[in-house]
């Protein structure tokens, strides 16, 4: 068995009584030590699959499995790296990274719990911004800071939610380079959520296309075979670039063009009956008892829509 | 804050404000007819207070600040009582549907109830003054604090909550390292706003009680139409109202920071 397994899982939301059906039998294995990218449009529902992987939610059918495990709630043997780099702005960097150690490493004494934090932050090269809140940090070093939090708690595996997703084209550059340096001497495995697909060339072992939600599932995975140390000045000329961006962009965009989304809405219509102002007299109609009639019908209608 | 330039319009503008009220409390004063003592009376007859602050010459014959002081015990203890109490009920209401729900409606009943209704039932509670005026300033400015914890609590991102569920935080852990802390900017907002119903409760619950302070002053002068010190008495109330809330406006931007 694999060491981490999705199967045959699939996910609704219900939002405002109409319901949509994000992931559909959703498959996935991946093996220990691989570093693999799941590629697809936003709102596809990347997050709502890394989500059910990390165990923040549960999938309404099917199963995720972690090292033979029914995953069933969140742990720190799975390192999750927010989009939104979710730091905590009451602390300092290095607070934030401390927090995450001393609560995975409870039987450390204090030094070694120190030292475990700084050696993170080093990692990251953020060692002279260690007293600073997130806030008077830039977008790429917060992220920065999350990926070293992950990192911290020496997670089985590094899931990451669209790390760099929130950073502008040069930063994004530099991190990716960065991110995969710092995989790669971890040896982990990661699990890379992302909607750029030259990062998970850049990045990844493998790539596995989301195809366009509502009713999102994986598509075929695609091996990249390109050596390492990949970098963005070199990658663009390798023999099999093209070809496997072609072959990823080909699976994203036939799946989206197949899309025919239904939408169900709910009208609320005006709870109210208008007098009808020809029956009476003026005089009748003021006298007149007949209090507003009310209709208490829902009326739905079913749009399809071409997107 | 120690950056920003001095500028004299912050403080010639005001004092402008001040002068022109001045002005009109003197032209009203002048009116044929008007009961209103003139500035220049109130301060003849305020200066031996204001110059002789902590002087104590009686009961009710004491220096402004002495009565201030008296004033400020008794909110401060009912205060500390308001937030003691409000602040865990704030936090359960934020926390718990089910809880809010059950009793949202119920502080909104009493929440409208004016101290001159509570200070008897305190009286008839607990017999003498000084409890029956604290359960007053207590159950009247509990309320912003309640609501604004419950608020603040409420409002902590899902992103936090997370992270404490990846970090498998327990339910206190994460009630006092990730909720509280994401609370506190809206927590100290309530704070400040329950510490400016307490000062304007003490004012209601002294002149009910009579005690010696600066409401029970002010209703004694009433009594002994000595009308300049009823005015000596409602600027030390603002004055000092005004010092609170620029104090606490202080502790709250330092944690809005944090």
């Amino acid at each position: 068995m694999a060491f981490i397994e999705i199967n045959q899982a699939s996910k609704g939301y219900t939002t405002g009584g109409s319901c949509i059906s994000v992931l559909k039998d959703i498959n996935l294995s991946i093996n220990e030590g691989e570093f693999v990218a799941i590629v697809g449009y936003s709102g596809a529902g990347k997050t709502t699959l890394i989500s059910l992987l990390a165990g923040l939610i549960r999938p309404d059918t099917g199963t995720v499995t972690f090292a033979d495990k029914l995953v069933t709630e969140p742990g720190p043997e799975r390192g999750l790296v927010f989009q939104n780099y979710s730091l905590l702005p009451w602390l300092t960097v290095y607070e934030n990274v401390y927090m995450a150690v001393n609560q995975v490493f409870k039987n450390l004494t204090a030094e070694e719990k120190e030292a475990q934090t700084k050696k993170y932050i080093k990692m990251v090269n953020l060692l002279p911004a260690r007293d600073k809140k997130p806030k008077e940090l830039s977008g790429g070093m917060r992220q920065r800071v999350s990926v070293a939090r992950a990192l911290a708690m020496e997670p089985q595996v590094l899931l990451l939610d669209e790390p760099l997703g929130a950073l502008d084209a040069l930063t994004r550059a530099v991190l990716q380079e960065e991110i995969g340096k710092i995989c790669q001497e971890a040896g982990k495995t990661v699990i890379l959520i992302t909607n750029d697909v030259d990062e998970g060339i850049l990045l990844a072992d493998r790539i596995i296309p989301l195809s366009a939600g509502p009713n999102a599932t994986l598509g075929p995975s695609i091996a990249i075979d390109i050596e390492r140390p990949r970098h963005h000045k070199t990658i663009e000329h390798h023999p099999h670039y093209k070809k496997i961006k072609l072959s990823i962009l080909d699976y994203l965009i036939t799946s989206h063009a197949g899309q025919k989304q239904l939408v169900t809405h709910k009208l609320h219509l005006p709870n109210i009956e208008p007098e009808n102002l020809n029956s009476s007299t003026f005089l009748d109609r003021l006298l007149s008892t007949r209090p507003p009639k009310r209709r208490n019908e829902l009326k739905e209608e079913k749009v399809e829509v071409h997107s | 804050m120690n950056t920003k330039s001095f500028k004299i319009e912050d403080y010639l503008f005001p004092l402008i404000g001040v002068a022109v009220v001045i002005l009109l409390w003197a032209i009203v004063s002048a009116l044929p007819g008007s009961a209103l003592p003139s500035p220049y009376k109130t301060w003849m007859a305020s200066k031996l207070y204001i110059l002789h602050p902590f002087a104590k010459r009686g009961e009710m014959d004491q220096g402004i600040l002495r009565f201030t002081w008296y004033s400020l015990v008794l909110v401060a203890k009912g205060y500390t009582l308001a937030l003691i109490l409000g602040t865990p009920l704030g936090i359960l209401l934020g926390l718990s549907p089910v809880f809010e729900k059950s009793f949202d409606v119920i502080i909104q009943i009493l929440r409208p109830v004016s101290p001159l209704a509570w200070l008897p039932l305190g009286l008839v509670l607990f017999q003498k003054s000084e409890p029956a005026g604290i359960f007053t300033i207590a159950i009247c400015s509990m309320w912003p604090t309640v609501l604004n914890t419950a608020m603040g609590v409420k409002a902590v991102p899902q992103d936090y909550l997370n992270v404490a569920r990846v970090l498998k935080l327990s339910w206190l852990q994460t009630l006092f390292s990730i909720i509280l802390p994401a609370a506190m900017p809206s927590i100290f907002t309530g704070f400040r706003l329950s510490l400016g119903i307490a000062w304007l409760v003490i004012v209601a619950a002294e002149m009910l009680t009579g005690d010696p302070g600066i409401g029970g002053f002010l209703w004694q002068e009433y009594n002994s139409l000595i009308y300049e010190h009823i005015i000596l008495c409602i600027i030390t109330i603002g004055l000092v109202g005004f010092v609170l809330d620029r104090f606490m406006g202080l502790i709250e931007a330092r944690f809005r920071t944090a």
